[in-house]
């Protein structure tokens, strides 16, 4: 079996973003990016899922600017085969995305494929989802446990309410939660491996879908301050203030 | 110009937040129409009906519905939007699930976890864990939007008396399979709707000594939660994780114990009415949010706490 992999390029996890004084986004100069987290876990099930004797191939992906890449040559250096970067210098929706992503499923053939639960950045939620139901294909999301069989895959997943099951037939789309497993890190010598890989190379613009966004960003802003209140010198104090200042309990 | 909002419930009553749903949903225009797609669920419908803001339910039964796979639910809802200039659902897993498949279905780009309406087509949403606030303007005829429950006040219950229209079903393509749901059984208040969540996180250094944070919830008639760091620990399940990647909640009472105040946790409760940190270190970032901080070793301040609040005449339920 073969899985296809799409990983995306955000600023770390770890950084503090800055939101730009002209309300048109936040600052990405010199700011550390990395490889979505869900993502990692993406990769991390791939892998294992090859490990396992039952997938043949795995394809990482992914869809973005130049440094992009860097993304996909984590992903072939803890084990992916082969690497796919469909360029663009702009943002695109998860909308476009998954339209690129079906183009990409249609040429590779892939038996699952494998994304994380959401972005860090804008939060959306959307591409797996809608990958999946433009190819006509179930879905898992927010997977927190991988079964995979001859022809199908049960999959538990996290909801609000705690955990389902379900199971759905091949091919399918997996969207990945972060306790669905521990992602690797890559050894020095596999990542100097990973430069030998293929990495395939097309434009977004070429595949000849409908990509133009759709909504329009008007105004980026930084939330209300909340401000620091007071430090409290001891047990009864806190109670005392939260029975008789914030009246709250 | 109306607006179909998708219900979440469990077949036999209507899920809280389907009424922040409505709120939000009549804030992008007044004809709120309600599908309510179940098995065995007339109850559901009913219970939609009487609330005022809705002027029509749409009802479909079938055992297709019973359990909202996606795969069956999305369809449904593409063949019923004909009519809607808005499809709308909650932005939780019910909400996340099922919603980018309709959106896919229709080619339109949806607008997620919306935080604030601004005009039927401008809308608020948070970006970066919170860390800023988007204001976005939909160019697509037909939106599809999920609204972030806890950012709307939910919609009185009673009152209204809409009409119940019977709509058909859609086909399912038989791919997917619910097997099974475990549910986390708690005696107390659920954690996206509770009045006052007590959490834990890494400070407390074991799934025992949870039992601290426990006993003041339950004096406090509070919802438990967990930072990611307690969760991925393994001293509490995941579906107490506050945050960006767990709930976002926004009690009137927020109490955040032995957790330093990761950015990803900051983004589930900073919009909280009242927060409490209590933590030895008196650097961590939670105490610049923190209405009140207490710099304590957890250890001896929970049991001390729950000392004072048994010295209570009242407290508020």
């Amino acid at each position: 079996m073969k899985i296809l992999v799409a990983v995306k390029r955000v600023i770390d996890y770890n950084v503090q973003i800055r939101v730009k004084e002209d309300g048109s986004g936040v600052h990405t100069d010199n700011v550390k990016m990395s490889t979505n987290p869900p993502d990692d876990n993406a990769v991390e099930e791939s892998i294992k899922l090859k490990e396992s004797g039952k997938v043949k191939e795995v394809v990482a992906v992914t869809i973005g600017e130049e440094k992009a890449q860097e993304t996909v040559r984590k992903a072939l250096a803890v084990g992916a085969d082969k690497g796919i970067h469909v360029k663009s210098d702009n943002y695109i929706e998860p909308l476009g995305i998954a339209k690129i992503l079906k183009k990409v499923v249609e040429k590779e053939k892939p038996d699952m494929v494998f994304l994380g639960k959401q972005a860090i950045d804008d939060d959306c939620n959307q591409t797996g989802q809608m990958l999946a139901a433009m190819l006509n294909w179930p879905q898992a999301t927010f997977s927190s446990k991988v079964n995979l069989k001859d022809k199908s895959m049960e999959i538990v997943r996290e909801i609000d309410e705690g955990l389902e099951t379900v199971e759905v037939n091949l091919p399918a789309v997996v969207t990945c939660d972060l306790r669905l497993n521990e992602p690797r890190y890559a050894s020095l010598p596999n990542i100097m491996k990973a430069k030998k890989k293929p990495i395939e190379q097309m434009a977004a613009k070429d595949l000849g879908v409908d990509i133009t966004n759709r909504v329009q960003q008007l105004k980026v802003e930084e939330p209300p301050k909340r401000k620091a209140g007071i430090k409290v010198a001891n047990v009864a104090e806190l109670v005392s203030k939260l029975k008789n200042e914030a009246k709250v309990i | 110009m109306s607006v179909l909002l998708i219900a979440e419930h469990n077949n036999k009553n209507l899920k809280p937040f389907t009424l922040n749903a409505i709120t939000a949903a009549s804030k992008i225009d007044a004809e709120v129409h309600v599908l309510v797609a179940g098995s065995g669920s007339e109850n559901v419908a009913k219970e939609v009906a009487a609330v005022p803001l809705v002027k029509k339910v749409l009802h479909c039964d079938s055992p297709n519905y019973q359990n909202y796979l996606p795969e069956n639910l999305a369809p449904l809802v593409t063949k019923h939007s004909e009519k809607y200039d808005h499809i709308v659902a909650s932005a939780n897993t019910f909400g996340k699930n099922f919603m980018p498949r309709v959106a896919a279905a229709l080619d339109t780009s949806q607008v997620s976890d919306v935080i604030k309406v601004n005009s039927p087509d401008t809308f608020v949403r948070p970006i970066y864990a919170g860390n800023a606030f988007a204001t976005v303007k939909s160019n697509d005829k037909k939106r599809c939007v999920t609204i972030r429950p806890t950012s709307f006040e939910p919609a009185p219950k009673t009152g209204g008396s809409a009409q119940i229209d019977k709509v058909d079903a859609a086909d399912v393509p038989n791919f997917s399979k619910f097997v099974k749901r475990e549910e986390t059984k708690s005696e107390r208040p659920e954690l996206g709707t509770a009045r006052i969540v007590v959490s834990g996180g890494r400070g407390l250094e074991s799934g025992e000594n949870f039992k601290l944070i426990n006993d003041i919830a339950d004096k406090l008639n509070a919802a438990v939660g967990a930072s990611r760091a307690a969760v991925d620990a393994g001293y509490i399940s995941n579906d107490h994780q506050v945050g960006q990647t767990g709930k976002v909640v926004v009690p009137d009472l927020y109490i955040a114990v032995g957790i330093s105040g990761a950015i990803q946790h900051l983004a589930g409760m900073k919009e909280s009415k009242i927060i409490v940190a209590i933590n030895k270190d008196g650097e961590a970032p939670i105490f610049s949010i923190a209405d009140y901080g207490l710099e304590a070793d957890l250890f001896k301040a929970l049991p001390e706490f729950l000392s004072e609040l048994n010295k209570l005449n009242t407290i508020q339920k």
